[in-house]
């Protein structure tokens, strides 16, 4: 049995981490699986001029126009007791709009991600109906029951309830075009979890409320929050269902939309900073809103639903 | 209440509490926001009569806008699939500066209000806007400002139903086009896009779907004028304002609801049509 | 199809995958590439199909330098771990799919592709599958379906990334035969990537084992077992313990006492001596080469296996005894070594007496073990 005298290296039993064999990195030269750089260069270049385009340069312009006087215009108009008006409204209308749907999509999705049940996906096809419906179609259909020619106009007006060209409307259109939003974040992350964390508290002898409270709510919170934020900027921002069912007095059911719409009707400088100076508050609200939303998908990825549709 | 549901037929048992209240009060506040008001709709519609429903229907007036509608709609969701597809493609394939910004930026059209996207695509394409100076042509007030508006409403569902397939397309299966010979072209036209085709009609008809109903941005860019480029949504706030009964604005909101129910048949179809074929669907 | 692969070195980024690589592989061989994750095995796979391109080095296809080709005129017919089978289309369309793609010029009539994936399917004993899709198959018979494809545009050379990580045992060891006898009748050069060493040894003709980005060894099965290049190779095939030693005039000894091994053929200094559970000897009067305390004793199948702590270092070693003999744990065991390896350690140069410093130049694991 001959012996050998053999390089031994140090640390010959650990072979290292598995390297990174098909590194995804793109401008890997004459690789087979992507294009030529010149392909690629004109890809880019097209995406990103949609996007600029359409996207980001009305974004822009939005803050342009609204500061275009001055910032002392831009606080200006944004004092003037209609725009004042519109504010305070609007954050009523979501006030209420808001937390009515959140109780809703708890609700919707916990008896549809923890039970089953005949008809299920009827009920899942009803619940994102809103979002195929046209918003004037949302308004509207609102007119037909509370109007004054509408099924329940004559009974509203004998005992003197306003519900048209009110507050009562505005609210109730937002609620409709908005109603999906926290159902479908929630309903697929709740599916995908199953139930065993739910029967796990139960046999230690957690009530149902409890259940609830410190084992689903907490396995969610972040698609809560999301859908939450959706609905919020929607609800803020609806024009169509609303512009049905306001009236349009402007102080009285004038929204922020609304009101953006009435001063850009005048042509003004002034009305149209008083028509931007409103548009940017939104615009403001939207880009929060993607901030968050944009943190919210990077920091908690695994935690929210992947489905990203028809918001 | 509760008892009694569990030992039904309806649903599976389950030691899981709070199936009754909060299955009640779903359907309850479903029907009251939503079902019992549609319903309206469909009886308003019908209590015109059948006559009278056909007259309103197949008016010239209705026609056109349904024509603009559907019409412009379909162009702008054209658009929004071919830009949306290469949206899709640079964003999960190429690393390049301000990624994630145009990534985060897709959203925009989700959180911006459609008012003020209105206002800012309305100036930005007037004859002296930022934009519209440079064009000898018209565009607000015409039926290429509609399209405008309705493209930057439906320009996220393309790429976020494609994005997530793309993300998920075995780089392996390109491989194995390139070592059997395929060259990069026929990679991508039979390799990558057959199975990305589920997901980009989903994306299509979610764009489509959310653009025939847009009336927010629409009205800052277009006054509509009868027969030329009046979108449905606008008349059917016209005949809501001119007409003391709600027979013609119910009318046309059933004939457009209708239309979009055969959309999200449609959607609901493909998906299913996808899963089949090629087991997920955008 | 002969091939060379000459100096090859790839580095992803910064990261070396491969190290300075040369391997010739003779026309009609089956060989086999094996090693641990991260040995850059399947690295070099890739490079031989043209899905990666070498950092440095050159690979040829007979005389023909492949390296300047596109993946796509390589014609090599590549077989994926996960068979990458393209779901939309049916088995047919899928074997098809290498003559579909070809320039109008070269592309066989559709009638002339349909036959020849029918023909393969008969070949790889698939047939009547044509209309079925990729979903509708077993995993078996989806690796087998990867392979017709593979083989449909008559390819220079036949490589398999894993072909048979994916399924499960049975399938596994029909697949395998099934493999060689195809390989048998169609005389292709074969490259196939494993980490599994029975399905290495068994099925290919030549085993080449990799370690970190490195040639180990090549050679067939008798070689690799009873002669391994190294003591990687030593540990890595088959079932091995190690004792460090210390050569020294022609002698050997194990914590500063000298052992009756014969290591005159040794270069002088620390080293590792490696046996195999069954090569070794118990021996009843205490005579052995080393004795040890039993730790563990266990039924392994026919024989049962005894864990002895050896020496003061308590080094863990396995031995293979009859299953008639249960010795007592705690008891003393001497053995004797029948078949053994010196390999010596690489460092520390110089003259080295010392136990303390044989005892630092001591691979991590030993230590962990006491």
């Amino acid at each position: 049995m001959p012996a050998e005298k053999v390089f031994v290296p140090p640390d010959y039993q650990r072979p290292t981490e598995s390297p990174p064999e098909v590194a995804a990195i793109p401008f890997r030269q004459r690789s087979a699986v992507t294009e030529p750089v010149w392909v690629r260069t004109i890809l880019i270049v097209v995406a990103v001029g949609f996007v600029g385009l359409f996207l980001l340069l009305p974004l822009v312009f939005v803050f342009v126009q609204a500061f275009s006087m001055g910032f002392g215009e831009y606080f200006e108009q944004l004092s003037e007791p209609y725009a004042q008006s519109a504010i305070r409204l609007t954050l009523l209308v979501t006030a209420i709009a808001v937390p009515a749907n959140l109780v809703f999509g708890i609700a919707a999705s916990w008896a549809i991600a923890k039970f089953e049940f005949k008809g299920k996906a009827f009920l899942i096809t009803l619940i994102d109906l809103p979002f195929s419906v046209s918003p004037v179609i949302a308004g509207l259909v609102y007119v037909l029951l509370f109007g004054a020619q509408g099924y329940f106009g004559p009974w509203l007006e004998a005992n003197d309830i306003q519900i048209i060209f009110a507050v009562p409307g505005i609210v109730l259109a937002t609620i409709f075009v908005t109603f999906p939003f926290v159902a479908r974040e929630l309903i697929p992350l709740m599916q995908e979890q199953g139930t065993g964390d739910e029967e796990a508290a139960l046999s230690l002898g957690a009530s149902g409320f409890k259940t609830f409270l410190f084992v689903t709510l907490p396995n969610v919170k972040w698609a809560l929050l999301y859908g939450v934020l959706l609905c919020n900027a929607r609800a803020m921002g609806e024009f169509g269902a609303v512009s049905v069912l306001s009236g349009r007095i402007q102080g009285f059911t004038n929204t922020m939309p609304l009101q953006i719409e009435a001063a850009s009707k005048e042509f003004s400088r002034t009305a149209e900073v008083a028509a931007f100076s409103m548009a940017s508050l939104l615009a403001l609200l939207a880009l929060v809103t993607l901030i968050l939303k944009t943190f919210l998908e990077w920091r908690y990825a695994d935690r929210l639903s992947s489905s990203a549709q028809a918001h | 209440m509760a008892r009694t549901l569990t030992q039904s037929r309806f649903r599976k048992p389950s030691v899981i509490p709070g199936f009754g209240l909060t299955f009640g009060f779903a359907v309850t506040y479903l029907s009251l926001i939503v079902l019992i008001p549609i319903a309206a709709l469909i009886l308003k519609s019908a209590s015109v009569g059948w006559d009278e429903f056909w007259r309103i229907a197949t008016d010239g007036r209705t026609l056109a806008a349904l024509r603009t509608s559907f019409g412009l709609s379909l162009i702008a969701a054209l658009v929004n699939m071919f830009f949306g597809l290469i949206l899709a493609w640079v964003l999960t394939r190429y690393r390049f500066p301000g990624r994630r910004l145009i990534d985060a930026m897709v959203d925009l059209p989700f959180a911006l209000p459609t008012a003020v996207a209105g206002i800012a695509l309305g100036s930005l394409y007037a004859v002296n806007g930022w934009i519209g100076g440079f064009f000898d042509f018209r565009i607000t007030y015409t039926a290429i400002g509609i399209t405008i508006a309705l493209i930057f409403v439906g320009l996220p569902f393309v790429v976020r139903t494609v994005q997530p397939v793309l993300e998920d397309l075995d780089k392996e299966l390109e491989e194995a086009a390139a070592t059997l010979g395929a060259g990069r072209w026929k990679t991508i036209f039979r390799v990558i896009l057959p199975p990305l085709l589920p997901a980009v009609l989903t994306g299509f008809a979610l764009a489509y779907a959310r653009a025939v109903g847009e009336y927010g941005s629409v009205v800052f860019v277009s006054q509509g004028i009868p027969y030329r480029n009046e979108i449905a949504p606008q008349l059917i706030v016209i005949k809501l304002e001119e007409s003391a009964s709600y027979g013609p604005a119910a009318v046309i909101a059933t004939v457009m609801l209708a239309l979009a129910f055969l959309l999200l048949l449609c959607i609901n179809l493909l998906q299913a049509w996808g899963r089949r074929r090629f087991g997920s669907a955008g | 199809m002969e091939i060379r692969i000459a100096n090859v070195r790839k580095e992803f980024g910064r990261f070396p995958a491969l190290h300075d690589v040369s391997l010739n592989i003779r026309s009609g061989e089956l060989i086999a590439l094996l090693g641990p994750s991260g040995s850059g095995k399947t690295t070099l796979l890739r490079l031989i199909a043209g899905l990666e391109h070498t950092t440095v080095g050159k690979i040829y296809f007979g005389d023909e330098d492949a390296s300047q080709k596109s993946i796509q005129d390589r014609n090599v017919g590549f077989v994926f771990q996960h068979y990458a089978l393209f779901k939309h289309l049916t088995i047919a369309d899928n074997i098809g799919f290498g003559l579909r793609v070809r320039p109008r010029a070269t592309r066989p009539s559709r009638k002339e592709i349909r036959r020849r994936a029918s023909e393969l399917l008969d070949l790889v004993q698939l047939p009547g599958l044509d209309r079925r899709l990729p979903r509708q198959l077993s995993g078996g018979q989806r690796q087998r379906v990867a392979l017709a494809r593979a083989l449909a545009i008559e390819p220079r050379v036949l490589l398999l990334d894993e072909p048979f990580g994916a399924l499960d045992a049975q399938v596994r060891r029909d697949l395998r035969r099934w493999l060689r006898e195809l390989h048998d009748k169609t005389g292709h050069t074969t490259v196939f990537v494993t980490h599994d060493q029975e399905e290495a040894l068994e099925l290919a003709d030549r085993v080449v084992v990799m370690s970190q980005g490195r040639i180990e060894q090549v050679g067939g099965a008798d070689d690799i077992y009873d002669a391994p290049a190294s003591p990687f190779v030593f540990s890595f095939i088959g079932e091995s313990s190690s004792l460090p030693i210390l050569v020294r005039d022609g002698e050997a000894f194990f914590e500063d006492e000298r052992v009756s091994l014969p290591v005159r053929d040794c270069e002088a200094g620390p080293s590792r001596l490696f046996i195999r559970p069954h090569d070794i000897d118990v021996v009843a009067d205490g005579g052995g080469t080393f004795s040890g305390n039993v730790t563990m004793v266990r039924r392994n199948g026919g024989g049962r296996r005894v864990e002895l702590a050896i020496g003061s270092g308590g080094h863990r070693v396995e031995i293979e005894v009859p299953a008639e003999v249960a010795p007592a744990i705690g008891s003393t065991i001497s053995i004797r070594p029948r078949r053994w390896r010196v390999y010596a350690d690489a460092a520390p140069t110089g003259p080295v007496t010392t136990a303390a410093a044989m005892k630092a130049a001591e691979p991590s694991r030993a230590v962990a073990a006491e």
